[in-house]
Order: structure tokens, then C-alpha cells, then sequence
């Protein structure tokens, strides 16, 4: 198996550019899409037309996924990192207030989730393996697995074997993203630490699916480069991916930047149209992957894009390690834009006729309970 | 009536729980189908919690409920759930699904027979999903499958009995009942099933998306039972030719 590989930007240039809206139309009418139909949706032409692609993907997202909308929180452990990434909050040349949470103290975490009623748990730390290591997260897996439905990662990146010790601890599924597909743009905002190279942290969803695990997510951070090209290149990826691993589930997420710690400008900031066009492109090209639409937009956004596409939304999230039991510590990696709880969120999903499903997995599915 | 392993029910369309905007929409749609018998996935209810979203809306005394292992992508994972499904549930009854892609949700026909021996040896009630695929139907039969249950098209996709020369072997041969499984999408292809011979069919998608899920869940209910009173009455023979509807052939010749 050759690895996955992006081809430069300004070849598909073309792709992007060129379609009119006579071309999104007939990719519209059609039902198995080409990767070029994505470079179509994401067209200048195509976001003239967002309603007509909303409808589109409404229609497919109803048949695939049902009336549903799938909840998670994440559990921040640790916000210590080694990487220096210009725009992220935990960013190793920030000073501020590092803490990892004890094994015990991330069970008083996910314990206050488990009884507002989540049963999807994502943990997320910063790079630091001494302190978040394979075995921290193997022995919280095994501590916590048999009270949630699935337990996911979005931690450094591991080995293949390290994964599959942790799919045997009974983690499900790992969150891994590129942060940009461009990769000069990749090289100028990752500037040390093991996450500055491109073609090494490409390969890790490849390892993750190989070790095992149910679920993959990828995604790029917007505000980086050129949104349209990114959406083209996530496409090829997804595409890849699904081509060498049939097994496993695919899930793309959109972190939109929103102000970190130490002030970054995003060099190409992209507002809620360009995040929605994104978005219903990858649903009208792929089917079958789940879209995670996080706290990071707002309320109002999240609320008028039920149904449109979206499969899963995270609530009452807390960006901070310890931050559920202790609201006012500082220290979040980003600001979130939905501060509403679990219940108002579902609220707010059974209000628009759709079923707010806490519980969507088993953890009976993997060995070892 | 239609029998599978020692129960007995009056309606052959059997219904499910996914996709639906809300449990109260579920409930009255179920209602209004007649179903007797309601396939939930193990992945989506707490058997164990009284309160469960699901579970807590459905009356018990009215449905037969038939957990189902949707997810399950070998043999092995499958049984673990067909034990808690026992455990927790107290039913021996499953709906066997083991779909390792989750992109088309197909069943692989070489872990569904080895669960479903290893779950009928364990005493399960074993109602598996398979492929349209008449030997792979023998198979499980001859394992001890109370039914089986062919794909009429990929799943969610609405096309109806795409796979009907292949259903029509399988209904020809089977000795357990043949409950024609996803692909349904308008209650003429429940007919056409029924018509086709079919035991029973099961439909979720097409009611739970519906733009009024109540109405379509009596839709399927009203098309399973024509479809099954045309099959009783005996269909005719369709052809290319037209018949008239008194033939006459003149014997003449005969002494």
C-alpha cells in the first residue's frame, strides 16, 4: 500500500475555478459524485447556491442517518505540549497555567458528564507523552470503559501497535487532523516539536484504522489556507481512506479558529457561509461520513444547521483540564462559541424534529469487559 | 398466521426503531403499522435502564422485541452482544446483523453462518440478516436459523426487490420462514415481496423518513396485507402476451 500523498494546490486550481453553475446543477442531479464533483461543489459558482446544496444534502443526510443528531463532550486531561503551533492555545511558548489531571481526577471529570446524560466521551491532551502516555490512557480506558458507550482520543500521535493496545483497552475510535493540507502553510504555523512534520502526522489516520480501531476522524483547522483547496484535499483523503480501510467508520470535523490564547490571526479567515459550503459538499460527496459540528460555533449556526447535514454536536463543553468540576479555571485551549448544556441542546434538536441520541455505540462491541 | 420458532403473529410486516425525529413519533407510527414485532440495536438502547428513551416508550405487552447486534462487524462481536442481549434483556431472540463495512451496512455472509451456528447451539432464537444469496440461505437453515432474512436492496436505499430472481429461489426452497429485509421503500415493494411469497417483511427507513411516518407506517400495513391475501388467492401468470380473460381453445380434433 503506497501512503496517501496531496498533490500540490495549484494542480487542481482548475478543478476549483472553473465550474459554473449550469456544472454544480448537473453534480446536483447526480447520485454517485467523481472527487472533481466535490472541486465543483466547492466552487465560487457553487456558493452562489448554498440553498440548493442545503437541500440536497438535507435530503441525503435524512435517508442515511435518519431524524438524529449524536451527542458528545470532550475531556480535556492535559494541556501540556511540546509543539510550538502559532495558533493553538496550548502551544508550547505560551505561558500559561499547565495541568494534567490525575487518573482520579479524570474520572471526576467524566463521571459529571455521565450523569448529565453523555455516553460519548472524547479525551483530548496536548503533546506530552511522559505525562499523557500510551499506558495513562490504556488504564483510563480500562477504569472508565464499562459506563459510556464509546470513549475516542484526540491526543499526539501514537504507533500502530500503541493503538491497538488501546483498542484493547477499549478506546474506540481517534480524532486526528491534518490542521492544513497546504504544506508550506503547515511548515510556517507548526514551528518545532514532532507535530512539525507534514508527511508524519499524513499517515497517522492510515495507522489508526490498521491497528483496528472502529472510527476515524480527520479534518484541517479553517483560517490556515485556502478553504475550497483544503475541502479538495480532505475529499482525497477521505476517499483514500475509504479505498484501503472498508472497515472502519470515516468522521470529518470542522474546527473553525476562534481567538486563542496569544492572540492569533487566522491568515485566511473564513466566516459561517464558507464553513457551511464546506460542509454540505462533503456530505453530498460522501454519504456515509459522519459530520461533527462542534461548541466552537455558535447557538444560533448550530441551531439552523440541524438536519442540513451535521451528524454529531458536542454540548456544555469545557476547554480546560478539570474545567467541569472546577468552572473557573483558566487555561482553555480555545474559547467555545455554544455554552448551552446537554439538555438545552437537545432541547433545541427535538424542538427541529430531529432525536437528540445520547447513546449510539456499545461497549460490549470490544473485548475485555 | 405466521409462525417462527414458538411464537405466532398475526401481522408479517415487522417494524424497527432507527431514524425516527422522536420516540413519540415512533411509538405512533409502530402503533399505527400493526407490528408485532420491533427490532431494536443493541447499540442505541440501555437494556438496563428503565428509563431508556427507547425502551421506556414501547409497550412491552404489545411488542415482541428483537434486539439486533447493527454494528457488529465479525462473529465474535456479535455473540458478545447476543449475551448481553440475554443478559440484560432476558430474551434469547436476535436479529443477527454483522456488517463490517460500515459504508453499505452489507452482512458478511461467512461470519453470519458461523455466529449463527454458535448462537443456535448456545439456545438463541437466531433471525439473520443476509445477502440475497439462496445457498447461503440453505446454510443457515440447515444450522437451525428460525428465518432468514434476504437484503431486497442495500440497505436505506429504497429501491425495493432489486434482488427478486435470487428471493424468488430462496422462498422456493426454504423451510423457515423468509422475512425480505432493507431496501423496501414504498409499500408497492412490500406488496411485491409479499405477492413474491414473502413470510414477512421488516421496514424501518422508509416509515421513520417519511414526511408523515404515521400515515406511511398504515400504508406498509395495508400493502403487506394485500400483497399476502394476493398471494393466498394465487396470482396470476404475468407475461408479454395479452390473454383474454375467457380463453377459448378449440379441441375439435379430439375423438
Amino acid at each position: 500500500m503506497s501512503p496517501f500523498t496531496v498533490p500540490d494546490f495549484s494542480e487542481f486550481q482548475a478543478l476549483i475555478h472553473t465550474p459554473t453553475s449550469t456544472d454544480v446543477e448537473a453534480v446536483l442531479a447526480r447520485d454517485k459524485l467523481h472527487i472533481n464533483d466535490l472541486a465543483t461543489l466547492l466552487s465560487p459558482a457553487a456558493s452562489e447556491m448554498l440553498p440548493a446544496l442545503a437541500a440536497r444534502s438535507a435530503v441525503i443526510t435524512g435517508q442515511r442517518f435518519g431524524h438524529t443528531i449524536q451527542l458528545y463532550a470532550p475531556v480535556y486531561v492535559s494541556s501540556f505540549c511540546a509543539n510550538k503551533c502559532v495558533y493553538c492555545g496550548f502551544s508550547a511558548e505560551n505561558k500559561i497555567e499547565r495541568r494534567v489531571l490525575t487518573l482520579d481526577e479524570v474520572e471526576v471529570e467524566m463521571n459529571i458528564l455521565a450523569d448529565q446524560g453523555f455516553n460519548h466521551i472524547l479525551l483530548v491532551s496536548g503533546e506530552a507523552p511522559a505525562k499523557v502516555g500510551v499506558d495513562y490512557l490504556a488504564e483510563l480506558a480500562r477504569r472508565t470503559r464499562a459506563r459510556f458507550a464509546a470513549i475516542t482520543i484526540e491526543v499526539q500521535p501514537l504507533s500502530t501497535e500503541e493503538y491497538r493496545t488501546l483498542f484493547e483497552a477499549g478506546i474506540t475510535g481517534v480524532a486526528v487532523y491534518q490542521e492544513t493540507y497546504d504544506r508550506g502553510v503547515y511548515d510556517a504555523v507548526h514551528l518545532s516539536g514532532n507535530k512539525a512534520d507534514y508527511d508524519y502526522r499524513l499517515k497517522v489516520p492510515a495507522r489508526v484504522a490498521e491497528a483496528g480501531m472502529r472510527e476515524v476522524g480527520i479534518g484541517f483547522l479553517m483560517g490556515l489556507a485556502d478553504w475550497r483547496s483544503e475541502g479538495f484535499a480532505l475529499g482525497l483523503h477521505l476517499q483514500w481512506l475509504r479505498k484501503h480501510f472498508w472497515r472502519t467508520n470515516l468522521t470529518v470535523s470542522f474546527p473553525r479558529m476562534r481567538p486563542a490564547e496569544g492572540a492569533f490571526d487566522p491568515p485566511q479567515p473564513t466566516g459561517e457561509k464558507e464553513l457551511t459550503q464546506l460542509l454540505l459538499a462533503l456530505r453530498i460527496f460522501d454519504h456515509d461520513v459522519g459530520l461533527v459540528l462542534s461548541t466552537r460555533e455558535e447557538k444560533r449556526y448550530r441551531n439552523g444547521m440541524i438536519g442540513l447535514g451535521p451528524t454529531r454536536y458536542s454540548a456544555g463543553s469545557c476547554t480546560a483540564p478539570g474545567g467541569y468540576a472546577n468552572p473557573d479555571l483558566a487555561g482553555e485551549q480555545f474559547s467555545v462559541g455554544d455554552h448551552r448544556d446537554l439538555q438545552t441542546v437537545c432541547d433545541s434538536i427535538r424542538k427541529r424534529g430531529h432525536d437528540p441520541v445520547c447513546k449510539d455505540w456499545d461497549a460490549t462491541f470490544q473485548k475485555g469487559l | 398466521m405466521l409462525k417462527i420458532a414458538d411464537k405466532t403473529f398475526r401481522s408479517r410486516l415487522f417494524g424497527g426503531t432507527g431514524k425516527f425525529a422522536s420516540s413519540a413519533v415512533m411509538n405512533e407510527a409502530l402503533d399505527a403499522s400493526g407490528s408485532e414485532m420491533i427490532t431494536v440495536a443493541l447499540r442505541r438502547v440501555d437494556l438496563a435502564d428503565p428509563d431508556d428513551d427507547i425502551m421506556s416508550v414501547l409497550d412491552r405487552d404489545k411488542y415482541w422485541f428483537l434486539p439486533n447486534t447493527a454494528g457488529a462487524r465479525d462473529a465474535e462481536e456479535a455473540i458478545r452482544l447476543a449475551n448481553l442481549a440475554r443478559a440484560v434483556g432476558g430474551t434469547n431472540w436476535l436479529k443477527l446483523e454483522v456488517t463490517p463495512d460500515p459504508r453499505t451496512l452489507l452482512p458478511d455472509p461467512v461470519e453470519t453462518l458461523k455466529a449463527t451456528e454458535l448462537l443456535v447451539k448456545d439456545g438463541f432464537i437466531v433471525l439473520p440478516y443476509m445477502n440475497a444469496d439462496p445457498i447461503l440461505s440453505l446454510r443457515l437453515q440447515d444450522v437451525g436459523a428460525a428465518t432468514v432474512m434476504p437484503l431486497g436492496a442495500p440497505i436505506g436505499t429504497n429501491q425495493g426487490v432489486l434482488m427478486q430472481s435470487m428471493i424468488e429461489i430462496i422462498i422456493d426452497q426454504a423451510q423457515v420462514p423468509v422475512v425480505v429485509d432493507a431496501g423496501l421503500g414504498a409499500p408497492s415493494h412490500a406488496a411485491h415481496a409479499m405477492e413474491m411469497g414473502a413470510d414477512a417483511v421488516l421496514v424501518n427507513t422508509a416509515i421513520a423518513v417519511a414526511g408523515d411516518p404515521v400515515a406511511m407506517g398504515r400504508a406498509f400495513a395495508m400493502a403487506v396485507e394485500a400483497g399476502r391475501m394476493a398471494y393466498e388467492a394465487g396470482l396470476g401468470i404475468s407475461g408479454k402476451s395479452a390473454a383474454a380473460s375467457s380463453p377459448e381453445v378449440g379441441l375439435g380434433f379430439l375423438q
